[in-house]
């Protein structure tokens, strides 16, 4: 039978809100801007030029610095855990995957505040060291890209887990068994057994981390104190604030270009649907 | 033995580490002070005064509505296109996916911008329905990539089985394609569920006057003191979804007995 | 099997359902009510500005539900009447903004038949440079900037914003994250006008910054308040209001008005072009001014209300602190923000340029 059609409804649907949309932002990234911040549909490179000036590539170096170093310990963190769960029983299995997902459906917003609540001079950290004796005076944990580091590893870890866990789950114990048979020490068999057959899973990982880290704008506004400038804040401002979409639109251009060339190089890792996702 | 204990130890530690700030989240909400850092003493009141602030209920309720209606509808499509794109010629399937992926790949920033630019140059009123359709667009991919393997490990002959001993189309995909692939869907479905409750960013650019979410209340409330209202609701969404998996698990338990 | 396709249909009927409620409650929405007004209003203001009783109130008086929203500051709430798409009825600008909206076509002229309340509002607030003849907008509040800061941890006079790059604080000052504003002080600490359009200034102002950001503990608009009454921090650049507001919860705060000069502004009330409900809108407004909701809405944010009327009902003690209220030509105490046009861009320029050094 055939069900062509059935796809016409999503190719509708996409072409008017994925495609259409982004059309319109790269319209936007070539035009000019009025004084007071309206659009002006003349060509223009002015807008990527503008991000050549060294204080924006200050803020793409700095993004990409923070979310390198939160997917890596995010995975440095996360991989050993979703070996261990994935070694215990299906019944605990559930529940402790399960013990990944609960802390999402609470606000994303809210289990960020609730870190600032932690991590303030007063807040329940400071104390409990200065209860300890191990400190005196407060620790200045919030306001500091260590903060924001920390939010992210927090916020994003189970995007981690979850796809390593899905693949180390399902993968073929006999491999692994005759690896051993064949005098592997458990050091090997994990650098050329495993971790080589969990690959698809670590990229999913790692892109499903990094995608939101470089771009977030609320957990460095919220944990940096304003201190520390994302690509997300500069875009976010450029949009409600500065009232410049051009540009704003022309970060954006940047930023997916450069998540796109990250996953080209990742994808050889991939199956060919990218099934590893989740 | 050693290693059983280090890798518990290891264990425990991500978790509390994953549990630390909601229990002092929860903790809060029985605070008696507006102002944090300071414990005065336990209450309620915030719980009382919760159920009187219409903002946030309305909030909440747009959350729910918007989580679940995007939901469903994404549920709908995603699993109807995801059975056109199996049966679709490989050249086609390449440029369906790759569609499909850009929602997925894209941050959400980008997504959130590029929906608010079509909705003003479309003229339309940024509000419950521009939020909804933000939703379904980027549910849509996600359910569609819970679908797909369930119909690669389906048995192909199955329908034609079924077509051939006189079913028509529709009853087929009811009885026989539907309940094999169910497994798939439900993932999506809830995949898509989560999705949207948790979500702040594209959100917190496609809505309009007087129609909030919850993220961006609170998002507006970071910026004025965060009420410790908002710490008795996230306690009572907590606890919420704890039973219903608690529930949930019991019920897996009687029919596997 | 059967089951499931059971379950299934009767999920359908949910689904139906659900869909039906949504659009019939979308339909409850939007109708005159019974007193003639159209049933709902969107107002838009800066968090914590208002006291919440005034809305409810509002509320039963004429029937009309109140949508109440919020911005941070000035710029993100122009952006969201320039981008469109929102139908918001009153809104709460600064003076300069009101400069910038009345260029840009985005206010509507009020209608003085339905304003009566006008007359209480104080001569020296009215006809100001930024609305001439107020066509536009009516006073809301009206304030100054200054320091705000801990007595038990600042021991030396605080009169100058110098003490805002003092190294003894190092970590423990809070700064606004609002360009015009913080930007306005350094500029003021530098011997210049606040609304320089002078490149070489302004780059002076950007360099004084940047030795200052690692002084700085945040850039934030409101959280300071919280961590400034538990005592943690020495000193943050407030407003006015904000400042009294503090003091009333932690009797250590001082707040000062620096001898350099400050800056100076006026809230307003105004229509932009967004909202279809003018009339209800005026109606708002003049509600807004009657004397003993403005009293009420002075005590309270604690800033100073430009309705003259509405000082009778406030305490005496909270009229007569000349650091909520200046006595004299309140003019000579500060200068007012004017509209920069193209030039804000540079002004943003080096606020990225400060934050992210």
């Amino acid at each position: 039978m055939n069900k062509k059609w059935l796809s016409i409804p999503y190719a509708l649907w996409s072409l008017i809100f994925s495609i259409i949309p982004i059309i319109i932002i790269t319209i936007y990234s070539f035009c000019k801007r009025s004084p007071y911040g309206k659009i002006i549909y003349e060509f223009t490179l002015d807008n990527y030029k503008q991000f050549l000036e060294p204080i924006y590539l200050n803020v793409l170096w700095r993004s990409i610095l923070l979310a390198a170093i939160s997917t890596t310990a995010c995975l440095v963190i996360g991989y050993p855990m979703a070996m261990i769960i994935s070694k215990t029983s299906i019944k605990k299995r559930n529940v402790l995957i399960m013990l990944f997902v609960v802390p999402l459906w609470t606000n994303f917003l809210l289990r960020t505040y609730a870190w600032m609540v932690l991590l303030r001079d007063q807040g329940a950290i400071n104390q409990f060291l200065i209860y300890l004796g191990i400190i005196k005076e407060p620790l200045q944990l919030l306001y500091n890209p260590g903060a924001v580091v920390m939010g992210m590893v927090y916020n994003f870890l189970p995007f981690m887990v979850l796809p390593i866990y899905s693949v180390l789950s399902k993968m073929d114990n006999s491999l692994v068994e005759a690896a051993q048979d064949l005098g592997a020490t458990s050091g090997e068999v994990f650098r050329k057994v495993i971790f080589p057959l969990s690959m698809p899973g670590v990229v999913s990982g790692l892109i499903m981390v990094f995608m939101p880290a470089v771009s977030t704008f609320v957990i460095s506004d919220l944990l940096g104190g304003g201190q520390t400038v994302l690509l997300g804040n500069l875009i976010q401002n450029q949009f409600l604030v500065a009232r410049n979409w051009q540009f704003g639109s022309a970060i954006s251009m940047i930023m997916m270009v450069l998540i796109l060339i990250a996953i080209r190089i990742s994808s050889k890792y991939q199956d060919e649907e990218g099934g590893g996702l989740w | 033995m050693v290693r059983k204990l280090f890798k518990r130890g290891y264990a425990t530690l991500v978790y509390l580490f994953l549990y630390l700030p909601i229990f002092f989240l929860i903790l809060y909400s029985f605070n008696d002070s507006k102002y944090r850092g300071k414990w005065n003493g336990f209450t309620l009141r915030w719980y009382e005064e919760l159920l009187k602030d219409r903002a946030i209920m309305e909030a909440l309720y747009n959350t729910f509505m918007i989580a679940l209606l995007a939901a469903i509808i994404s549920t709908i499509v995603g699993t109807i296109s995801a059975i056109a794109i199996h049966k679709m010629s490989s050249k086609w399937k390449v440029v369906f996916m790759n569609v499909t992926y850009i929602p997925v790949m894209n941050p959400d920033i980008v997504i959130g911008i590029s929906l608010l630019a079509l909705f003003v140059s479309l003229n339309m009123r940024l509000g419950f329905v521009t939020l909804l359709l933000a939703h379904i667009t980027f549910n849509i991919p996600y359910v569609i990539l819970a679908v797909l393997p369930k119909l690669k490990q389906l048995n192909p002959y199955l329908e034609e089985a079924a077509l051939d001993l006189g079913a028509t189309p529709m009853y087929a995909f009811f009885k026989v394609i539907l309940p094999e692939i169910m497994p798939g869907v439900i993932t999506g479905a809830l995949l898509a569920f989560t999705l949207s409750l948790d979500d702040f960013m594209v959100s917190f650019f496609t809505t309009g006057s007087g129609v909030n979410t919850l993220s961006i209340r609170v998002y507006s409330m970071t910026k004025v003191g965060v009420s410790p209202k908002i710490n008795a609701l996230s306690t009572v969404l907590f606890l919420g979804v704890l039973v219903l998996l608690i529930l949930l698990q019991k019920r897996e338990k009687n029919l596997n007995e | 099997m059967n089951e499931r396709v059971v379950g299934l249909k009767k999920i359908a009927v949910i689904l139906v359902l659900c869909m039906a409620m949504v659009l019939f409650s979308g339909c409850g929405q939007g109708k005159v009510n019974e007193k003639g007004y159209y049933d709902t209003l969107n107002v838009y203001n800066w968090g914590d500005y208002i006291d919440p009783v005034v809305l409810e109130e509002f509320e039963e008086e004429y029937g009309i539900k109140v949508n109440y929203d919020t911005f941070a500051n000035n710029e993100e709430m122009l952006a969201k009447i320039q981008q469109g798409g929102n139908d918001y009825d009153v809104i709460f600008p600064s003076e300069y903004m009101i400069e910038t909206m009345i260029k840009e076509d985005l206010l509507q002229e009020l209608d003085y038949k339905n304003l009566s309340n006008f007359k209480n509002i104080g001569e020296q607030f009215k006809n100001l440079p930024y609305d001439p003849q107020n066509k536009y907008s009516v006073p809301y509040f009206w304030g100054s900037m200054g320091i705000i800061y801990n007595t038990k941890k600042v021991d030396e006079k605080v009169d100058s914003w110098d003490i805002l790059w003092n190294e003894k604080y190092k970590g423990n000052i809070f700064m606004l994250d609002s360009v015009r504003d913080t930007v306005g002080i350094t500029l003021k600490k530098l011997g210049y006008s606040l609304n320089t359009k002078n490149i070489d200034e302004l780059e002076k102002a950007k360099e004084e910054l940047i030795k200052q950001k690692p002084l700085v503990k945040a850039y934030e608009v409101d959280n300071y308040k919280s961590m400034m009454i538990a005592g943690e921090g020495a000193m943050a650049l407030t407003w006015s209001g904000d400042a009294m507001l503090l003091i009333d919860e932690n009797k250590d705060l001082a707040y000062t008005i620096p001898k350099e000069g400050t800056n100076l502004w006026f809230d307003t009330m105004a229509v932009p072009v967004t909202s279809k409900h003018k009339k209800e809108a005026e109606l708002f407004i003049d509600y807004m001014m009657r004397p003993e909701v403005a009293a009420k809405c002075a005590g309270y944010v604690k800033y100073a209300t430009a309705n003259v009327k509405a000082l009778e009902y406030l305490p005496k003690e909270e009229v007569e602190n000349e650091l909520a209220y200046p006595k004299g030509n309140i003019f000579e105490k500060g200068e007012v923000f004017i509209d920069l046009a193209d030039f804000t861009t540079e002004y943003d320029r080096i606020w990225t340029e400060i934050k992210s050094h």
